[in-house]
């Protein structure tokens, strides 16, 4: 069956905060605006019980409630939502054809907004035990682990989020670190050394995770000493960062050595009319604020694009 | 508010176990965000598929014992079950063209 392409001035791809923020700059801006998101709106941060650092929000608030707001908010001003997958991106010079698994979409600026996946740790028995025991979401799941001991591996501010988020469950957290010092931002640094429930293992690393019906135990090293030990823990919670969903892009745009898309200042990519924005984008500080800062530089840049 | 009903403890051997057709349950937690992602997905499951399947939630909060039965450790997770058994199980959040397999192929099988 043939279908007549729909046409759009913008294509926005994700739904996270970074794509959101472009897209209600790009409606205001009177831009058709097409958001393609292949899950389900919000990205990353809906992990995220409290967010406290995005401005105006005193009291925090959470990921979902944010990014829901952030949706409501552009699709008020006209941004329009389907729920597909982008395969690949053709650029036939100011015409560019998304395709995604379900249709082709024609716009006249792109914005790449797909944000980050949640990196496996790629040891034996997390695959097995992912929901048995293996998470990746501590505001979810921390509730099944209360009173049990669980493990916490990463250094970063969302393994220090996710210890502490686990205290008000577990009876404690061991948080498993391969370096001697965390990489999260001191306030988080100072809650998680200061929380009598968090025990920090330093130099360590998992090589297994291991148990029956679900997680018993995991089998640790100490990187410098090479000692393996055996830990008891009921949950393990990895946090081991995060990898641009760049996959399909390849081909197409300058990435940089971990696969993030290279902009210039106007967030412009290395093809013209296609700008990225929030944790796909190269040296992004993946941070909702700099995420919903992204989207609007692109937006406004999409715009001056478009009628240039 | 989510359209789909809810089913608790008292009332799972009767809407679940026993049910003539498959039931798809979805676990979840007032505090869980990818709960609330997937919501609408499993809400235009449940329109596509009302026929032959049925579509129930159930809250870990307030039914921690059916969600302890049944091994559930992470939210969301999608179970489906068939003549009273658990015949597949999906944890996390997952796009509707993967549920939509998991479905089909629950329904095929046996």
């Amino acid at each position: 069956m043939a279908e007549l392409k729909k046409k759009y001035d913008v294509i926005i791809i994700g739904g996270g905060p970074a794509g959101l923020s472009a897209g209600i700059y790009t409606a205001r801006a009177r831009l058709s605006t097409l958001l393609i998101e292949k899950g389900g709106i919000g990205g990353q941060i809906i992990n995220s019980e409290m967010v406290e650092n995005y401005p105006g929000f005193t009291e925090g608030i959470s990921g979902i409630e944010l990014t829901q707001a952030m949706h409501q908010q552009a699709a008020k001003f006209g941004v329009e939502t389907i729920y597909d997958e982008v395969t690949g991106i053709k650029v036939d010079g100011k015409r560019k054809t998304i395709t995604t698994a379900q249709g082709e979409y024609i716009a006249r600026a792109v914005i790449i907004a797909a944000g980050a996946e949640r990196q496996k740790l790629g040891v034996p028995g997390e695959w097995e035990f992912t929901g048995k025991g293996v998470s990746y979401c501590a505001t979810c799941d921390g509730a099944f682990f209360r009173d049990k001991t669980v493990a916490v591996v990463g250094g970063g501010n969302a393994a220090a989020t996710e210890a502490l988020e686990l205290t008000r469950f577990a009876k404690e957290v061991v948080l498993i670190h391969r370096r001697n010092e965390l990489r999260a931002t001191l306030i988080m640094q100072e809650r998680v050394k200061s929380n009598p429930k968090i025990k920090i293992f330093w130099d360590t690393v998992v090589l297994e995770i291991l148990g029956n019906r679900s997680v018993e135990k995991l089998k640790l090293q100490n990187v410098k000493t090479k000692e393996e030990t055996l830990l008891p823990v009921s949950g393990v919670f990895i946090s081991v960062g995060s990898q641009p969903a760049t996959g399909y892009l390849k081909m197409l745009l300058k990435l940089d050595t971990v696969g993030a898309i290279v902009t210039d200042e106007k967030l412009e990519t290395s093809v013209p009319g296609i700008f990225a924005a929030g944790d796909i984008r190269s040296s992004s500080i993946r941070q909702v604020v700099s995420a919903a800062g992204d989207g609007a530089v692109a937006a406004v840049n999409a715009g001056k694009y478009i009628s240039e | 508010m989510s359209k789909t009903a809810e089913v608790n403890e008292a009332k799972f051997d009767e809407m679940v176990l026993k049910a003539k057709t498959p039931v798809l349950v979805d676990f979840w937690a007032p505090w869980c965000g990818p709960c609330k992602m997937i919501e609408p997905v499993v809400e235009a499951l449940a329109d596509e598929y009302k026929a032959k399947v049925s579509f129930l939630r159930l809250n870990v909060d307030d039914n921690p014992n059916t969600a302890r039965q049944y091994g559930v450790m992470s939210i969301p997770t999608l179970m489906v079950f068939k003549n009273g058994q658990p015949v597949s199980n999906i944890v996390g959040f997952r796009p509707k063209p993967e549920l939509s397999k998991v479905l089909d192929k629950a329904l095929a099988d046996g």
